[in-house]
């Protein structure tokens, strides 16, 4: 057991360090004021192949390993939360599904637009009847000839309307299990622009403001048969599964979050000055740190193991990484909502304002116990192995 | 075409220089970084390598630990990476070091060799120039631009107040500003590439025709009297074409830039 990151993850984090704070800092307030989607930004990662990290050379992508692209999104999210999960939804939740699930057309056909940020990647599972209950989903698609023809709606996607290629999950069969009529899913790949796929309303959200969130709307939207990612019927699995790896990406944009506020609070308590001496002489202030400090390591090493976990599915190692990765998220979220609000106490009324970049963490940190599955559902999936 | 880009480890002098006692660097107490001169240098190779294809070697004399910057560069796109080192190569100064560093060129092929102007932790500007000596060859010095045309060089060589264009026929050596560009970053693939590349190390005995005399310590005429951070001395920039905003941007970028802030 080694915690030491090798001279080849170290100088990889370097680099996302350093693209970070010259490339991605400068920009983060105004991205969250405008609520402006850091297209150039995207473009750029795109030239240095940060939306490719995990994808294999042959397909274009950078082939390096998971750990590699969690610590692209953890360096990211330190400066700009909206940045890190904008590579995330799209490595995660588009192309980690295509990798995995994709015939090699489709590998073909996607994964190196992808890689090279030329196109955008976005997942649509939720809908306005469902979130966790998945069995609401209301989204259908319907084989006529050599086209599914897909009808309904999916709301809080993540990438929306800036996407180009979207992973779609909706119903094809209703089959009898036990007794109970339930609903059978199968994942689809959608282009932008094709005939019957529209964008509904984009949301103004609390935090990730700059992340384009938008509603997708099908009516009688026709893709080619081939269009089916992975086998009819096997879209919930296929659908859990990529959850799991986005869970892992979202636990590094949580753990960026916390540790982009530990940094900046350390900074400031060392510089503001009551009663004759730095905040950070004093007792209280000493000891929130440190308890921050312990938390965001601790939170690391889970969002460090469940990507080994998912590394070693990816070299074809028949484990699951799910519930490492409910755990790392679950625990990342919290610590990053707990250390973000302690960091806006610690900067006093300073941290209330917009100015400083706790303020903008604390609502961007919210959403990391929300989305890919809240705090409740990775405490059911972690619960659910404890007891199965 | 094949291009040698020499470049060197220093230490990042932006958050300050600290020194030992003795008057010597204080290298452990300050990260390791690629010398700013030398990645602007490397930048144009590779520039050139996208435009034509060329063959990019980085070259660096240092401890072990300076393969780290072998393999950024390689990382970057250079295509193979040597080291020199050696005990006895130690304490070597600009002579010593030109000297050093001409003898592995003399086992390279190469059309064009690209030094940085000067080392941030040093800031002699001797060892390009140097080079050039030690290997016969035409250099141009302080290039804030470099075309290829056809078997030649043109370059802008910088002034205080002008620049001079200068051509020349390969093979020579030219010395990089850090202005000359914006050094592009790595890539993660790179990076992975890279610690898979093999790294050829030479000692003393693979340098060609070099004398002892002008090797390491013992061959440095360079006596350290006393060491100061550094105090910059030009006849600075008049810039009028900027507004309040614009000029704030402008010297904020001229900082950095500079390792200042």
């Amino acid at each position: 057991m080694d915690f030491t990151l090798s001279k080849k993850h170290e100088m990889a984090r370097q680099l996302f360090k350093d693209f970070a704070e010259t490339e991605v800092k400068p920009l983060a307030q105004e991205v969250d004021e405008t609520e402006h989607f850091p297209m150039d930004t995207v473009k750029k990662m795109g030239k240095y192949g940060f939306m490719g990290i995990p994808i294999p050379k042959e397909y274009g992508g950078q082939g390096c390993d998971i750990l590699t692209y969690i610590m692209c999104v953890e360096e990211l999210s330190k400066v700009c939360g909206t940045t890190g999960v904008v590579v995330s939804a799209h490595t995660s939740l588009c192309a980690d599904p295509i990798l995995t699930y994709g015939t090699e057309e489709q590998k073909k056909k996607y994964l190196p637009d992808l890689a090279s940020g030329k196109k955008i990647g976005a997942f649509g599972l939720t809908e306005p009847g469902a979130g966790t209950d998945a069995q609401g989903v209301q989204t259908k698609a319907v084989l006529e000839g050599d086209e599914w023809v897909l009808n309904g709606s999916k709301c809080f996607i993540t990438n929306g309307e800036v996407a180009d290629i979207y992973i779609v999950i909706a119903y094809t069969d209703v089959v009898e299990k036990r007794g109970r009529k339930v609903k059978s899913f199968s994942a689809f790949i959608v282009e932008k622009g094709t005939p019957g796929f529209s964008f509904g309303t984009k949301e103004k959200k609390m935090g990730i403001r700059g992340s384009a969130t938008y509603e997708l709307i099908f009516q009688d939207c026709r893709i080619p048969k081939d269009a089916l990612l992975g086998p009819q019927g096997k879209g919930f699995p296929i659908a859990m599964h990529t959850l799991d790896g986005g869970r892992i990406g979202i636990a590094s944009q949580a753990l960026g979050l916390a540790e982009g506020a530990l940094e900046r609070t350390i900074e400031y308590t060392k510089e503001r000055k009551q009663f004759g001496r730095s905040i950070s002489a004093q007792q209280n202030t000493q000891f929130q740190l440190a308890d921050m400090a312990t938390k965001v390591e601790a939170a690391r090493n889970l969002v460090y193991k469940a990507a080994m976990k998912k590394q070693e599915f990816a070299e074809g190692a028949k484990v699951s990484y799910s519930v490492e990765a409910a755990m790392a998220k679950l625990y990342a979220a919290e610590v990053a909502m707990e250390v973000t609000t302690k960091a806006v106490q610690l900067h006093g009324g300073y941290g209330y304002i917009r100015e400083y970049d706790v303020e903008r963490m604390m609502r961007d940190a919210k959403i990391t116990e929300i989305y890919e599955g809240t705090s409740e559902v990775q405490r059911m999936v972690i619960s659910g192995s404890l007891l199965k | 075409m094949k291009i040698v880009v020499c470049i060197k480890q220093v230490p990042d002098t932006k958050g300050g220089v600290k020194f030992n006692p003795d008057g010597t660097l204080d290298r452990g107490a300050m990260l390791a970084i690629m010398n700013p001169d030398d990645k602007a240098g490397l930048e144009a190779a590779l520039r050139i390598k996208d435009e034509t294809g060329a063959e990019v070697t980085v070259l660096t004399m240092g401890l072990p630990k300076a393969e780290e910057v072998l393999r950024e560069a390689i990382a970057m796109g250079a295509d193979k990476g040597i080291l020199v080192t050696d005990r006895v190569l130690g304490g070597a100064d600009t002579w010593a070091t030109s000297t050093t560093l001409a003898g592995a060129l003399r086992n390279i092929d190469y059309d064009l060799i690209i030094t940085g102007r000067q080392a941030i932790d040093g800031d002699t500007a001797q060892v390009g120039p140097q080079i050039s000596e030690h290997l016969d060859l035409p250099v141009i010095s302080y290039a804030k631009d470099i075309k290829i045309e056809g078997d030649s060089v043109v370059v802008e060589r910088q002034y205080d107040d002008r620049y001079h264009v200068l051509k020349a026929k390969m093979p020579c050596l030219i010395t990089a500003l850090s202005e000359l560009n914006e050094p592009r970053y790595m890539t993660p693939g790179g990076i992975f590439d890279a610690f898979d590349a093999e790294i050829t190390v030479w000692g003393r005995a693979d340098l060609k025709d070099v004398d002892d005399s002008n090797l390491g310590l013992k061959g440095s005429p360079t006596k350290i009297a006393k060491a100061s951070d550094k105090v910059r001395k030009g006849a600075g920039e008049i810039k009028t074409d900027l507004d309040a905003d614009g000029a704030v941007v402008y010297i904020m970028d001229k900082l950095k830039e500079k390792h200042v802030i």
